[in-house]
């Protein structure tokens, strides 16, 4: 099948699956930090995440790769006085991250503001403060408001995941241009491919609504 | 002296001379007010007579300008920096405060992601840091006590308000607080489910629970009460036992303000 080529495909498939979960984890950790940053009492916090978010938001997703795989070998071979190149899949995932974690801060930030202020009240009023007030009164309900953007910006984060095929991983995109070119049969090929993404993206979809099930489960349907 | 000592001894939460400004305009000026174990105290007064703040003073959910409060005679002592952040050890003297003087919100504010039971469970286990079998029995003792024991696993959204109120008691009673809040806790009910929230309340002063209450229920202030405060303009204008401040009421203001009422 695919003359041969589906096990190169399948692997470019499960690089690019790695490469958009692991930039998923740590760009929510992200977002939930820079969120948190942007709603400090702190100002040099506040400036520090708004300055981080406008610049990666601001260029093009492309130069953050570059400027991540790149700049990133230069930086540290200056710090440790020898040369040290990035690997390409930590540079992907960080670069991958970064973006998804500057759009997420917005949506957390977003989502934060819109629970309602009794909440803080009554988590004061209890003695919930800090790290405890944040993981079991607000976090949770800051999940459901935030999913539907998330889910968002995971699409985004899946497709834009074959900007790595630039900086020399055989992710999806990658290995279907390998297989382009020996075969020359690009209309079967990047068929292939879209069929592949389309199917990463439904069963995506699939997930979301079992999670926005979950976080709303408390919520009543009317009628 | 003796009977001074023995008087101080079964004060719960007393306030002095709070005053509390927003924007200019002086909400308090000047309030005292004391709750000995087993006082119902009914907090009178219209729509911004400073009651509500008054109540929330209490526990530092609103910081007074000045004065001072005294849990069991312990006066909470709050030193801000420089910044005019709160210092550690305030923070911490008002949170083991807020322990022991646990509020009832006029909107219920319970928490929507957790069950009921879950409600009642949650500042008792994660900030008392209490045994989790001893809670939920204890939890569950009191969703039957407030008559809710067929909704533990319900979510407060499912729930009628009279009901989420009652939770929200339940929520309160958990802590084993030394005297409970209320602010205004029937005022954001419909008027067929003020009464059963008013029953629980009542059955809870039997119980010898001691209590601070905002409320516009007059009614339930003459018959629960034991101390009525009447506050207008952020002054306490008329204070005392229900019967007599209700029968022959001192001040000009209350006279007109139960005259409104009863009209």
């Amino acid at each position: 099948m695919l003359h041969g080529f589906l096990p190169l495909l399948l692997a470019g498939t499960w690089v690019t699956i790695k490469l958009a979960v692991a930039a998923l984890i740590l760009g929510l950790l992200l977002g939930i930090t820079g969120a948190s940053m942007k709603l400090s009492n702190s100002r040099i916090a506040r400036s520090i995440a708004r300055v981080l978010t406008s610049v990666v938001r601001g260029v093009p997703e492309l130069l953050v790769l570059f400027l991540v795989y790149f700049g990133g070998t230069i930086v540290l071979s200056k710090l440790f006085g020898k040369y040290i190149a990035v690997s390409s899949f930590i540079a992907g995932v960080s670069a991958l991250a970064l973006i998804f974690g500057a759009y997420a801060t917005e949506t957390f930030r977003g989502a934060y503001l819109a629970i309602p202020t009794g909440q803080f009240q009554a988590a004061a009023a209890y003695g919930f403060y800090g790290l405890k007030r944040l993981r079991r009164i607000i976090l949770p309900q800051v999940w459901r408001h935030a999913l539907p953007g998330l889910g968002n910006l995971w699409f985004v984060l899946l497709k834009d995941t074959a900007l790595v095929s630039l900086i020399g991983l055989t992710d999806l995109m990658r290995a279907t241009q390998n297989a382009t070119a020996f075969t020359k049969q690009p209309f079967t090929f990047f068929g292939a491919c879209a069929l592949i993404y389309l199917l990463l993206t439904s069963l995506s979809m699939i997930g979301q609504k079992y999670i926005s099930k979950r976080v709303s489960r408390h919520i009543r349907v009317e009628g | 002296m003796g009977y001074i000592a023995l008087n101080q001894s079964s004060m719960v939460l007393t306030a002095k001379h709070i005053k509390k400004d927003f924007a200019g305009i002086n909400v308090l000026r000047d309030v005292s007010l004391s709750a000995r174990s087993g006082d119902v105290i009914a907090l009178l007064g219209q729509s911004g007579s400073g009651k509500s703040t008054l109540l929330r003073c209490l526990n530092f959910l609103t910081m007074p300008d000045a004065g001072e409060i005294a849990l069991e005679g312990n006066a909470i002592s709050i030193e801000t920096r420089k910044d005019g952040h709160l210092k550690r050890g305030s923070k911490q003297a008002i949170q083991e405060l807020r322990t022991h003087a646990v509020m009832v919100f006029q909107q219920f504010n319970l928490w929507p992601h957790l069950t009921v039971l879950e409600n009642v469970m949650e500042a008792p286990l994660y900030v008392l840091k209490r045994p989790k079998d001893e809670v939920r029995q204890e939890a569950q003792a009191l969703l039957e006590q407030v008559g809710l024991s067929d909704k533990h696993h319900q979510y407060p959204s499912m729930l009628s308000g009279g009901q989420q109120q009652r939770a929200a008691i339940a929520r309160a009673l958990a802590m084993k607080p030394k005297v409970i809040l209320f602010d205004e806790p029937t005022s954001a009910l419909d008027p067929e489910m003020v009464g059963e929230v008013l029953q629980v309340m009542k059955e809870l002063a039997k119980l010898g629970m001691t209590m601070i209450i905002a409320t516009h229920e007059m009614g339930f202030a003459k018959e629960v009460a034991t101390q009525v405060i009447f506050l207008d303009k952020g002054e306490i204008v008329e204070q005392g036992d229900p019967q007599t401040v209700f029968n022959t009421p001192k001040s000009q203001r209350f006279a007109q303000f139960i005259g409104a009422v009863i009209d």
